[in-house]
């Protein structure tokens, strides 16, 4: 029973950083028609951003393991990812959103920038991020269920960000104008809402959220450039199941795409469990080919 | 309106294939390149050669992309694994002469002690050699299949596709006993009986090579200028339209794919003996991916281009990566955004007269507007 209950944390800790991942994707293909593939790259960039302000801290206070230095790091994390997010939105993807598949190859383009550029600065061994001391310990529950800090941070930290994510989406203007553009793109336009903004916007959030979910990885082991490769197929594999540009769709297939791979793995290893997850999703779509949750259309 | 109008014929050129004379196109110059392939040995050394023999088998798989993609509009991101997939019915079929007999090195120190019952067969040529085709064209078509049948096209195709790359990658790093993990299979030295390392065997694969693509040209080229092959066309440009004609896209497109990958399992065939060495590095993500620039750089929807594009940037790759690694980094980043970006047509694109048009980096009023929509709050009238 207890090891049941742990297998169900674990899941529920992957799916967490599994949803924080693809709701950028999943946003941005909703509003743009547009499928980023350097959005494993915002990951390294805000894992990286953890790293080096580490080091910074270690040279000027001589303490790694201060949980201020960590605090800091989750929103500058946000800000730096966002700020490349729109970046590579305003120079590359705006040029491109009538060609989908055009997006992928070009923005496979940034991979291999950001990827190489991460590689010459950090060199392209892995390196560690120490944890804050006070995430060290573990909550226990009984003798064989003990739930470490560090995942229960990392799964409160991905509830704050929806919460964020669905204040921002539900509650304040300018997510109205997003909810707007992608409902309908021409009517919002002509009614003076600039597509460009909400556009450059959203794509930035997306990729400010990617760098959370790098900042929150840092703990759970140690990063290095490819980080991101290792992330985003899983997070492409959420946001087909999840239906493109459902938020409550991509919630749930996170949930489903992250059980199934920790209870597989735990099963059998963690290549058949991969391969199941991929044949099962295959299935599913001969179902419901748009996915969980389908836009409605008319 | 200039920017708005320049943008507008980027869209077009992607969307309608370079087209080059027809004459031209369709003998002149597959002829002239054939001819250069045939007399190269006599002019390059034997290393050259070994090289250009390899990028043959590239090209091959190139062209084998071009077909789904550049004419029925499928991006497959997977296509490494097809070409691995023929690679490794080759290498088991060699290995197993290599071994003569006994149980293939890597097995013997993984632990096995008998043949696995899947390896038997492939110590027969004239079972290995069809499986080359057959067995990426079965997963293909099975998976086509499966994914055209729920209507799954475009992005979605190309992220499934490259899903298939990363799961058929781990899958064989995985399996050591039976795959040889991550180093692949290699140490094989002979086929039938001759060894593999002659100068004169290098040639002799070498031709084999020009004779696969040459043949792999020509059904191509037959397919493309068959009714299939304007149905594919119509397929990509409006796939509703084909259907409510009377048409299945999903069999067409099953069937093209599946071809597809045959191709690409033959061309792994060739490079398996001529490289020495086949492994899951060739299958994953990145190499796969590396397909689709091959075929962009090219000229996407000209048969040629992908034989060309394959060519010239492996070409340049043997040229920087092995002096300067990290440059040869930056320079793919920078090919796969200009190729899509600046010369949506590529290599072909060249010989087509409305190309010739100014690129936007050269119109000040677009680098203006790129430069005003860098600044947050600067306002920009396009969508």
């Amino acid at each position: 029973m207890e090891v049941w209950a742990l297998q169900l944390f674990n899941g529920l800790s992957l799916s967490s950083i599994l949803l924080l991942i693809a709701l950028g994707l999943s946003l941005s293909f909703g509003l743009m028609n547009v499928i980023n593939l350097a959005h494993g790259e915002f990951i390294m960039i805000g894992a990286y951003t953890t790293y080096a302000l580490q080091q910074a801290a270690l040279r000027f206070t001589g303490d790694a393991q201060s949980g201020i230095t960590f605090l800091i790091a989750i929103p500058v994390s946000f800000v730096i990812a966002g700020a490349a997010g729109y970046l590579v939105e305003n120079a590359l993807i705006r040029f491109l959103y009538r060609r989908p598949l055009d997006t992928l190859l070009a923005t496979w383009g940034v991979v291999l920038f950001l990827q190489q550029w991460a590689r010459s600065i950090f060199g392209a061994p892995n390196v560690q991020v120490v944890a804050p001391s006070w995430l060290g310990g573990a909550v226990t529950l009984s003798s064989d269920l003990v739930l470490p800090l560090k995942r229960i941070f990392i799964l409160a930290l991905v509830t704050a960000c929806i919460g964020g994510l669905y204040w921002y989406m539900y509650r304040s203007s300018e997510g109205r104008r997003m909810r707007g553009v992608m409902q309908n793109r021409e009517m919002a336009s002509s009614l003076g809402v600039s597509t460009r903004r909400v556009d450059s916007f959203t794509f930035a959030l997306g990729s400010g959220l990617a760098g959370i979910a790098g900042c929150a990885l840092t703990l759970i082991g140690p990063i290095g450039p490819s980080l991101g490769t290792f992330y985003i197929v899983d997070s492409f594999i959420v946001v087909i199941l999840g239906g493109l540009g459902q938020v409550p769709g991509t919630i749930l297939a996170a949930l489903i795409i992250g059980m199934l791979n920790t209870l597989f793995e735990f099963g059998t290893t963690a290549v058949v469990g991969k391969v199941l997850v991929f044949a099962i999703v295959i299935l599913f779509l001969q179902w419901r080919p748009a996915g969980l949750m389908r836009a409605k259309g008319r | 309106m200039t920017t708005r109008s320049s943008i507008m014929d980027a869209v077009r050129t992607v969307s309608a294939p370079a087209r080059i004379h027809p004459a031209i196109g369709a003998w002149l110059a597959p002829a002239i390149m054939l001819a250069v392939l045939l007399l190269a040995p006599s002019v390059l050394s034997d290393f050259r050669i070994a090289l250009l023999g390899k990028f043959l088998t590239f090209a091959m798989l190139a062209l084998s992309l071009n077909l789904i993609w550049g004419y029925a509009g499928m991006l497959s991101l997977g296509h490494g694994v097809f070409f691995g997939l023929g690679g490794y019915a080759m290498a088991m079929y060699l290995k197993l002469e290599s071994a003569g007999g006994k149980l293939p090195d890597f097995m013997f120190w993984s632990g096995l002690t008998e043949l696995p019952i899947f390896w038997a067969p492939f110590k027969y040529a004239w079972f290995a050699f069809p499986m080359t085709f057959i067995v990426p064209a079965v997963l293909a078509g099975a998976l086509g299949y499966l994914v055209f049948r729920s209507r799954i096209t475009g992005v979605y195709f190309a992220l499934i596709t490259q899903a298939l790359a990363l799961i058929v990658s781990i899958l064989f790093i995985g399996q050591q006993a039976y795959t040889g993990g991550t180093n692949g299979i290699t140490n094989y030295t002979t086929i039938f009986g001759h060894s593999l390392n002659a100068p004169s065997m290098q040639i002799t694969l070498y031709y084999v090579s020009v004779a696969a693509l040459a043949v792999a040209y020509l059904l191509c080229w037959w397919l493309i200028s068959s009714r299939l092959g304007r149905l594919l066309v119509a397929m990509r440009d409006d796939e509703n339209r084909v259907r409510f004609s009377g048409y299945d896209p999903a069999v067409l497109k099953t069937i093209v794919f599946s071809l597809s990958a045959g191709i690409a399992g033959v061309a792994g065939a060739l490079f398996t003996p001529q490289v020495g060495i086949i492994s899951p590095s060739m299958m994953g993500i990145v190499p796969s991916i590396e397909i689709a620039i091959w075929v962009a750089v090219g000229g996407r929807g000209v048969l040629l281009g992908a034989i060309l594009g394959a060519i010239v940037v492996n070409g340049a790759k043997s040229g920087l990566s092995e002096s300067f690694p990290a440059v040869w980094q930056y320079f793919l980043g920078l090919l796969f955004i200009g190729a899509v970006l600046l010369f949506p047509a590529g290599i072909m694109g060249l010989f087509k007269r409305e190309n010739w048009q100014r690129p936007w980096w050269l119109s000040t009023s677009q680098v203006r507007s790129t430069i005003r929509g860098l600044i947050p709050g600067g306002r920009n009238d396009r969508q």
